[in-house]
């Protein structure tokens, strides 16, 4: 109990790029929101003693108002409002672009942990080991409902969706160790829905992941799916008539059937798995694998089509 | 009470005594309140139809393929004929509201059978004919989806999914059956207004009450005319 | 300086609303506007109890890290009754049907709501719907948090999710029906002379919180009624697997939910505009600003829900237009409160109860206002969104400003619902009393927002225990203050002292009757040749 006061707390870990550059917003913020309670609160007080009411029939001098004040405090609000809203949503859409360069790291939520895939292979639960000074880019999606990837050292955050995919990146700017929060209710278990971040040194990080025996790399895994599914039967490298070429197209444009031109990502390739006659390009020859396969393992077949693209620097299997 | 500064009455100058709730200062006040009264009653209807305007205009842009092919697997000529009907029957709510405004207790009588008829028609031939075929070909979610080979046939014509066009059909049942649901509450109002005017309590007096029924009727009528090409004209279909 | 008089020796009328007609038949069956607010005042009252001990539960489980009380389910059942009970039960009718039934009659000089039998109706679905609702709880609870986020509540949730949203949806029509006979009432039966800018300010507001009942509560009806059958027949609207979409429940729950949290607030803002008024003497600064601030803000509601979505995948554009009307909805609300301080200057400021909650409710909506900018910008909002900083801001909106105004009105209006005094150095003490309290509670909440900590948790990190603890020592406090009210105000009713018509020596139709009033409100239909507040001779006016 009196450890617990020692430790009073003020302020989360700063161990992100981004945490510093959010922690100014909320400073400004904060300083706002002081400056005007104070302002109120003091004025209030005064006028409230000044004004004080003397005798109980007294009735003051009354005033209509003021147009050029109500103006001000019109407009000054105003201001200031737009001075924020322009740097938040700088702010937002630095949180929302990762950097090209980023390291992709796969998330998949589930009632109620977090299972997460490195594309090197290893897999792990309710944690994640990062290298620190390192961009990361985390793909998320979850099985069953919404859940949210939140990382308070390092103030990121993002909703987990069924059925799509988000993506949120950060940058550690220190090692240690961080709390990783579910913070969408997701049911009995939301609250046990937690986990740690490993920051590590890069050298300790290469430690780590040379440490995570049988593990294969995504793409591996995903080319051992696509034989197992038979999906070889149909892709084969020659190409058959009606079946459109797996290699190169990651990242390349499609022309679907309503005449829209998409870029292969990483939601059209699930999409194309999971519900293939809905938004391919194609004629919908191929079945769907919705309920043959959970989310990991379709991020181990975008991880092997990914492999084979864009300049299809590796071939896919033969039959 | 200095009456000079109330608008003059209706009431007092044509009708003598009619009954006025003791909150209102007067007939006009009373029947201004009612019909207003309608009006925002309505709002929130078109709000609460606009739920399901929202989540059917996403999916359909989602999922066009599958609602063009769900609206050809829907009867086009049950919903012509519907808006035939309603079309008709709002004509004759409105000749019904003109009678009881020039108090002709026999003509409104008739008027409102009409439209009872047309309406009670409308929810007969729906729930008969209409919604029992789509159930015995397969067509309700939940109940007995089963699309049967020419269902599927036209599915795959449209290079459609089979759970997208339940979709579609989810969005066909839910919003018709809401509508439904008000021509059954709206034939339950004529049946009401029917009796009133029957013992003369409509054209004694009580005139508004066909016009805000009417009000009601004719809305009901509106979002069929919206329903219809929404739910069964997908895809420039006309035949 | 003119003066007003203040009667000596007040007594009270011998035949009024009250004594007219005696059993419980006379309650139960009544079409009068005045008991019907004495029946919504019962019914909320103990919704308020059961909604407040089960926040009281709640925070006493989170004094210790691994939660001191309870399983984690039971706590997802405690907080998410709290929340609809807080919300559909006490919050949204609290002033609209207790004051708002009370007042807009007298206030606009009429003998009664447009439609009283509709008005007593509203009472009933009311009921029905708190019934079914309190079963639901009552057999097991639901464990979806007040939001009932899809594929959670369709698929995934264990609870009596079904007959919860079957007590929300029959809520609903309660409040549309309600805010119907509201707008007609405004709208057809303002005494002659009373026109729209000689209402009182409380008027407007719940004119346009009525307005915002007729278009909200049908889109929140129907997309419960979306849930339960996706629930019954797993048709899969929001099913991903099915090709539903989840995200579109939230879009359909927060274009109802956002208006819902105006529903909440603007009646308050209406009170405090009665409230300064009456405790300076003084007509509102600014009276046109502080009306049409009250559309705006109902106007704006519409148009903001996607700020509650920034980080739920809807696309990047989305959020700036969402965020950038976020911050025109705050605009109207800081013109309030600067118009209410300006009323204050070169006033006549008592310090009697209802001012005090007064200033309470100035202070605290200014917090609660400004941290909401915290949430509104897209870029502080990722950090924030779903912490506890969510939970602190919004209690210093519906605790710090709706309560505050409900209790504020409440004292104010007090001696005109039952002609007698309360103690005025109980009152006092308890309104400082919850002041304090509720600071001690919600404060240290924005801090462990910002340290990270998600709402709904019912284990959490040690680390963040400290703050739990003086969050919890605030909540005793509050529920003390909440309780000392509950006293007087019952003693008062029947030992009280005689109040007299005008106790506060106010402004307004409400204090030119009998206190209590007549049944019929008013002998003869008055004729209002004044603005609002009319106090004194006008110095100067706006341009």
């Amino acid at each position: 109990m009196y450890m617990m006061w020692l430790n009073f707390p003020g302020q989360p870990p700063q161990a992100s790029t981004f945490s510093v550059e959010w922690d100014y917003l909320y400073y400004f913020l904060t300083a706002l929101t002081i400056f005007f309670s104070a302002l109120i609160f003091i004025v209030i007080f005064y006028f409230a003693i000044k004004y004080r009411r003397r005798d109980k029939n007294e009735v003051p001098p009354q005033n209509e108002g003021n147009l050029p004040l109500e103006l001000t405090w019109t407009i000054i609000p105003t201001l200031i409002c737009v001075f924020v809203f322009v740097w938040s949503a700088q702010l937002f859409i630095r949180a929302s672009s990762p950097p090209a360069s980023a390291t992709e790291i796969f998330v998949v939520g589930k009632q109620w942990m977090w299972k997460i895939q490195h594309p090197e292979g290893p897999r792990e639960i309710n944690q994640l080991h990062v290298p620190v000074h390192v961009p990361i880019k985390l793909t998320m999606t979850s099985e069953d409902v919404i859940h949210d990837f939140g990382v308070p050292a390092f103030r990121i955050k993002r909703d987990v969706v069924p059925g799509m995919y988000t993506t949120e990146w950060f940058e550690a700017t220190e090692t240690g160790q961080f709390h990783l929060f579910c913070d969408q209710f997701c049911g009995m278990g939301h609250s046990t829905m937690v986990g740690t971040i490993f920051v590590m040194s890069q050298e300790d990080y290469a430690r780590w992941l040379a440490s995570q025996l049988n593990s294969k790399p995504m793409f591996v895994s995903g080319e051992r799916l696509f034989q197992q599914l038979g999906c070889n039967t149909c892709h084969t490298p020659e190409g058959k008539t009606g079946v459109p070429p797996l290699e190169g197209l990651y990242g390349s444009e499609v022309k679907l059937q309503n005449g829209k031109t998409v870029v292969a990502d990483d939601a059209y390739l699930r999409e194309s798995i999971l519900g293939p006659e809905a938004i391919v390009g194609y004629p919908p020859t191929m079945p769907t694998y919705q309920g043959q396969m959970d989310e990991e393992d379709v991020l181990q077949l975008i991880a092997y089509v990914k492999s084979l693209g864009p300049s299809g620097e590796r071939k896919a299997t033969k039959q | 009470m200095p009456t000079d500064l109330r608008r003059p009455t209706l009431a007092d100058a044509h009708l003598g005594a009619v009954p006025v709730a003791h909150q209102f200062d007067d007939f006009e006040q009373q029947t201004g309140a009612d019909t207003f009264g309608m009006w925002l009653f309505l709002a929130t209807e078109i709000l609460f139809f606009g739920g399901l305007f929202c989540g059917y205009s996403l999916y359909r842009n989602l999922y066009f393929d599958a609602f063009t092919a769900g609206s050809h697997l829907i009867k086009v000529k049950y919903g012509a004929f519907y808006t035939v009907l309603l079309i008709c029957s709002s004509l004759t709510m409105a000749l019904g509201v003109r009678a009881a405004q020039l108090r002709r207790k026999n003509s409104l009588t008739i008027f409102l059978i009409l439209t009872w008829i047309m309406g009670a028609a409308f929810v007969f031939i729906k729930l008969r004919y209409e919604w029992y075929g789509d159930y015995l070909e397969g067509l309700a979610p939940s109940l007995n989806w089963a699309p049967n080979h020419e269902s599927m046939e036209m599915i795959q014509h449209f290079h459609a999914t089979v759970p997208h066009v339940m979709l579609f059909f989810i969005f066909y049942f839910v919003m018709t059956g809401l509508h439904a649901l008000h021509m059954v509450v709206g034939v339950g109002l004529l049946t009401t207004l029917l009796i009133f005017t029957r013992q003369g309590k409509v054209t004694g007096g009580n005139y508004n009450w066909v016009e805000i029924v009417g009000l009601y009727w004719h809305f009901v009528d509106i979002v069929w005319i919206f329903l219809f090409p929404l739910l069964y004209l997908i895809g420039g279909r006309y035949v | 300086m003119s003066t007003v008089a203040v009667e000596a020796t007040p007594t009270l009328p011998e035949v009024h609303y009250l004594n007219a007609d005696y059993g419980w038949r006379s309650w139960l069956f009544t079409t009068d506007h005045k008991r019907i607010a004495w029946l919504y005042l019962f019914a909320i009252t103990g919704f308020f109890a059961v909604g407040g001990l089960m926040a009281t539960l709640m925070r006493l489980n989170l004094v210790e890290p691994q939660g001191l009380l309870m399983q984690p389910s039971s706590y997802d059942k405690l907080f998410s009754a709290h929340g609809l009970i807080m919300i559909f039960f006490f919050l949204a009718p609290s002033i609209p049907t207790v004051l708002g039934n009370f007042l807009i009659p007298i206030m606009i000089g009429a003998r009664d709501v447009a439609f009283p039998k509709l008005n007593l109706l509203s009472w009933y679905i009311f009921m029905t719907a708190g019934t079914v609702f309190m079963l639901a709880v009552i057999r097991g609870g639901v464990d979806t948090g007040w939001t009932f986020y899809t594929p959670l509540s369709t698929t995934y949730a264990n609870g009596h999710v079904l007959s919860a949203a079957v007590g929300i949806f029959i809520s609903g029509f309660s409040s549309i029906l309600t805010g119907l006979n509201f707008v007609v009432t405004i709208h057809k039966m303002r005494a002659p002379g009373m026109t729209w800018f000689r209402l009182p300010l409380f008027i407007w507001a719940l004119y346009a919180t009525s307005v915002i009942f007729i278009l909200a509560m049908p889109v929140i009806a129907i997309t419960l009624a979306l849930i339960a059958l996706e629930r019954v027949f797993h048709v899969g609207i929001f099913d991903p697997a099915l090709g539903g979409d989840p995200v579109l429940f939230q879009h359909l729950f927060w274009f109802f939910g956002h208006p819902e949290v105006y529903i909440l607030i603007l009646p308050s803002m209406g009170v405090m505009s009665e409230l300064v008024a009456a405790g300076c003497r003084k007509r509102i600064f600014g009276y046109s600003f502080v009306a049409f601030s009250s559309v705006a803000i109902a106007a704006i509601s519409f148009m903001v829900w996607g700020h509650h979505m920034f980080l739920s995948g809807q696309s990047l554009y989305a959020g700036f237009v969402f965020s950038a009307l976020t911050f025109a909805v705050a605009i109207p609300s800081a013109i309030k409160v600067f118009n209410w301080t300006a009323t204050m200057h070169k006033a006549s400021v008592s310090y009697d109860t209802p001012m005090l909650y007064a200033i309470g409710f100035i202070g605290l909506f200014t917090i609660g206002g400004l941290t909401g900018l915290f949430l509104g910008s897209l870029g502080t909002d990722i950090h924030l969104h779903d912490t506890y900083f969510v939970v602190a801001h919004f209690h210093y909106i519906m605790v710090g400003g709706a309560i505050m105004g409900y209790l504020g009105g409440l004292h104010l209006w007090w001696p005109k619902m039952t002609g007698k005094l309360y103690p005025e150095a109980w009152a006092r003490f308890a309104c400082l009393l919850i002041f304090a309290g509720f600071n001690l509670t919600f404060g240290p909440q924005f801090i462990l927002g910002y340290m990270g900590m998600p709402r709904r948790y019912s284990v959490y990190p040690p680390e963040f225990q400290v703050l739990n603890v003086m969050s919890s020592a605030g909540a005793s406090i509050l529920a003390l203050g909440y309780f000392i009210p509950l006293i007087y105000f019952t003693w008062s009713a029947f030992k009280g002292p005689i109040a007299g018509p005008n106790p506060w020596g106010a402004k307004g139709l409400e204090w030119t009757i009998p206190s209590p009033p007549p049944t019929n409100n008013f002998d003869e239909t008055p004729i209002v040749t004044e603005e609002a507040y009319a106090y004194g001779p006008q110095e100067a006016h706006v341009g």
